[in-house]
């Protein structure tokens, strides 16, 4: 395939990554959705997931986010994430520590709207669990 | 006139001093550059949100449903004003500016009749505004245990401001802060971010692209990514204030601590001329005494 994909994946202390891509698997809110060069302008937040990236030349990475949103314009895809860890770095011990937290969270929820947004995080990060 | 063993002790502590005031400076310049260096890592997001807000919040224009945070409540009676300073002192006129900003919107907000609270983040700040108005302090943000603003320092913030706003605790919320302009010039800000004013931020005119006539498709819908975008925005104006702020302290330190040193050099100087002078007197006193003791004779 001749034309890139632009990427920049961006949090709020600096520009994370900045690189061309073959194409990117997003974890939008409402589903998963790939991302090639020449993809309509699409604006969608994130769930907690893994950003799926194929490299131009082999170099595929993936990316747990949480948290931010992801735009793409004819220019390229943003994603804006409030938290990026490369998934090697991010290990099961880690991730059960979130759960464990995010468990903690639900027990905590004073209101209903609370509780279920943070079972919703729980139910996200546990779905991530049994990927890695 | 003060004799020579005084003279000679008040030089060795100005020199003291002048030690102290110098390693302090260098100890700024060096942070200094990494609080820069983490305001401008920070300004691609922050640049990008506010340009995806501004295409956001231009396609709600006059339709109903608007989010609280960005139309307002509709009043104007209860202000909060976040009042963001240093932990430290020593930094110059760093933190009386933002406090005497602060103090002049307080005047002007009491004068029309309107309820002011204030949330005064880092400690200077709160101990100058203590004094006068400790009854409207609704909470204190302590940072002093951060060495460096991370983006969960501001996120707490923006939480605890947002379910101040659910509770209905008030109706405009600006932030106080110091903009970084140059080592020597820092302009302090005010910065309403409840209900949100929506501009570009410094170089977001070149992150702006043309989508070539094609609209956005939006997912889940606008009002819904405006919802949760609108609270992060807070987040991240916040976050943007505290780097701004932290890389302001570093450099009126730094300019402070330059100014220091350099007036204990001129003070050395006199010192020493003096010292040098009054010890001559004395040797001349002396010989004088000598002499006129051995004519007498």
């Amino acid at each position: 395939m001749a034309e890139k994909l632009k990427f920049d994946l961006v949090a709020p202390e600096r520009l994370l990554m900045s690189t061309e891509a073959e194409m990117v698997i997003v974890p939008g809110a409402e589903g998963d959705f790939g991302v090639l060069a020449g993809h309509a302008p699409v604006m969608s937040t994130l769930r907690v997931g893994v950003l799926d990236v194929s490299g131009t030349d082999g170099n595929d990475m993936r990316i747990f986010v949480r948290g931010g949103f992801a735009e793409v314009t004819p220019a390229g895809l943003t994603v804006l994430a409030e938290e990026a860890v490369p998934l090697s770095e991010l290990d099961a011990a880690a991730l059960d520590q979130r759960i464990k937290d995010a468990s903690e969270d639900v027990q905590d929820a004073s209101t209903d709207e609370a509780k279920s947004k943070a079972q919703a995080h729980l139910d996200q990060l546990q779905e991530l669990r049994a990927a890695v | 006139m003060a004799s020579l063993k005084e003279l000679r002790n008040r030089i060795s502590s100005v020199k003291n001093t002048q030690k102290i005031t110098r390693a302090m400076q260098m100890v700024a310049a060096a942070k200094l550059r990494r609080a820069q260096e983490a305001a401008e890592a920070a300004r691609p997001y922050a640049a990008r949100m506010s340009g995806v807000l501004a295409n956001l919040s231009a396609g709600m224009e006059g339709r109903d449903g608007a989010p609280e945070l960005m139309v307002g409540t509709g009043k104007d009676d209860t202000h909060l004003l976040i009042v963001a300073t240093s932990e430290r002192g020593l930094c110059g006129g760093f933190n009386s500016s933002i406090v005497r900003l602060a103090r002049e919107e307080i005047i002007r907000l009491q004068g029309q009749g309107k309820t002011v609270k204030i949330l005064p983040v880092g400690k200077k700040g709160r101990d100058q505004l203590k004094r006068l108005y400790s009854d409207l302090f609704v909470d204190f943000v302590d940072l002093s245990e951060v060495k460096q603003v991370a983006f969960s320092n501001a996120d707490g913030i923006a939480s605890q401001v947002l379910s101040l706003f659910e509770a209905g605790e008030f109706d405009v919320c600006t932030l106080f802060y110091s903009e970084f302009e140059s080592v020597v010039t820092q302009i302090p800000t005010a910065l309403q971010l409840i209900p949100a004013r929506i501009e570009a931020v410094e170089g977001a005119e070149d992150e702006s692209v043309d989508l070539g006539g094609a609209a956005y498709e939006y997912e889940p819908e606008e009002t819904d990514i405006l919802k949760e975008l609108l609270p992060r925005n807070i987040a991240v104006q916040i976050f943007r204030g505290l780097l701004e702020n932290s890389a302001s302290e570093q450099g009126a330190r730094m300019s402070a601590m330059d100014n220091a040193t350099r007036n204990a050099g001129e003070m050395i100087d006199k010192l020493t001329i003096t010292y040098n002078r009054s010890r001559q007197a004395q040797i001349t006193k002396e010989l004088i005494e000598i002499i006129s003791g051995a004519e007498a004779l």
